[in-house]
């Protein structure tokens, strides 16, 4: 049996979370640079300069990329013989988020959704946990800032509307979103299972490389395909026209019921901000 | 590139048009979803909206550093304050900034009061908290991030979009 002590989560969180609110993802970051080498329109490339400067002002100053240092998600995965030790886990999660909003000086963004009274700390976080077997224990943290969340669709498609129409519900939730997510953006999407696991799919898929391949080749073809036609939306950075609306697209799939089809799409604007850590 | 003092004058804005990149410098006012309705309900009280004639960057700070004056401070999506603004534009609140595509009454309400909205660029907060040279509370502190900042800016980029 694994002992984890529940001190070593809270760092680990704590950590994470404060190194990912500040440094860009050096693969987002490549390909920001890469849209602007391609962009023609002015104003575009303008939005993009100032985007690349912007990491580069954070990373030096320790300044969070955007104030928006969003709602923390954490996905555990658990191993079955791992035995947390010193306290309940939950709690040690959201210490490592309270340390790192207050000693990052990152914004309070989290609160009661009827009273709307804050909770000044960031927390709690979103935590989902998955039983894996043996002794791992792996946490992945994610800060999602809610001006491309609330971009983010589910559809229950039926049966028959098939590949086709998960191409059309990830194309109209872009389309629809159009500058609101600060593109270009990176799409989640999660295909099949019930309606919450399509969710949790779309939001697990966005933990993958930017530069990764899809290991089942039929979603790689689809992945590249979104892309693509995204990417002739000509929504462009910040919604200025151009030829970047999406940095990429990832699918996670799950079989589903024979009457449905399940499709979700979370959008993360270009602020890329996840990392995990094995302890 | 044209530079532009902050407020912004109404024979000013007349010279702009829509994708004109401008460096904003001088005076703005923070402003998002709580603060525009307390301000809203000020207006309905008293018959005069707070701010009037300034310019409203639609957006919420984090927290200064010890030596800081504010944290970062992107902009926020101006959809959220779409049912607000015809009403404070036609109260003399002529000038915003925030992010992303607005709804057709704001395109409205700007074209038959003579103002202008720019967008930032959304997700720069560490970039614009290096535009502010100071800030200070004004209205509203119990709404911390959401409260109501007086900024003093200088060579603040964004974009004409609406005009």
């Amino acid at each position: 049996m694994k002992i984890v002590l529940s001190q070593d989560i809270t760092s680990a969180i704590k950590k994470m979370c404060m190194e990912i609110c500040v440094c860009l993802d050096q693969k987002a970051l490549a390909k920001l640079k890469h849209a602007r080498e391609i962009e023609d329109s002015q104003a575009t490339a303008f939005a993009l300069d100032i985007m690349i400067k912007n990491a580069d002002i954070a990373k030096k100053t320790s300044s969070p990329l955007c104030q928006d240092t969003g709602m923390v998600v954490v996905f555990v995965d658990m191993g079955q013989d791992v035995r947390i030790k010193g306290g309940y886990i939950e709690d040690a999660i959201n210490q490592g988020v309270k340390e790192a909003y207050q000693e990052g000086y990152f914004r309070k963004s989290v609160l009661d959704p009827i009273s709307r009274e804050n909770t000044w700390d960031n927390t709690p976080a979103v935590i989902h946990y998955n039983i894996i077997k043996g002794s791992e224990f792996c946490l992945s943290v994610m800060a999602k800032g809610f001006g491309s969340e609330n971009m983010s669709r589910l559809f229950m498609l039926t049966p028959s509307e098939g590949i086709e129409g998960i191409k059309k519900a990830v194309i109209e939730t872009i389309k629809d979103a159009n500058a609101k997510p600060c593109p270009p953006v990176v799409v989640g999407v999660g295909v099949g299972g019930t309606m919450e696991k399509a969710a949790l799919l779309s939001k697990k898929a966005l933990f993958r490389g930017l530069d990764s391949k899809n290991e089942d080749p039929i979603l790689n073809d689809l992945e590249e395909q979104l892309l693509e036609e995204i990417n002739l939306l000509g929504i462009g950075a910040q919604g200025l026209g151009g030829k970047t609306t999406a940095l990429k697209v990832f699918i996670e799939k799950y079989p589903t019921h024979i009457a449905g089809l399940p499709v979700a799409v979370t959008v993360q604007c270009h602020a890329v901000r996840h990392n995990s850590i094995t302890l | 590139m044209k530079r532009i003092s902050t407020p912004i004058d109404k024979e000013i804005i007349k010279t702009l048009k829509k994708g004109d990149i401008v460096l904003l410098s001088g005076t703005m006012y923070t402003a998002r979803d709580a603060a525009h309705k307390k301000m809203l309900d000020i207006l309905r009280n008293t018959g005069e909206v707070p701010l009037k004639g300034q310019t409203l960057y639609y957006a919420g700070p984090c927290p200064p550093k010890p030596q800081e004056c504010v944290g970062s401070i992107g902009p926020t999506s101006s959809y959220r304050m779409d049912d607000y603004t015809p009403i404070f534009l036609e109260n003399g609140i002529l000038s915003t900034i925030g992010k992303g595509q607005r709804a057709q009454k704001v395109h409205d309400a700007i074209k038959k009061y003579g103002g202008v909205h720019f967008d930032a660029i959304g997700g720069a907060g560490a970039y614009y908290k290096s535009c502010v040279t100071s800030c200070e509370t004004v209205f509203f502190p119990e709404l911390g991030a959401e409260a109501v900042y007086k900024l003093e800016i200088k060579d603040f980029p964004c974009i004409v979009s609406i005009v």
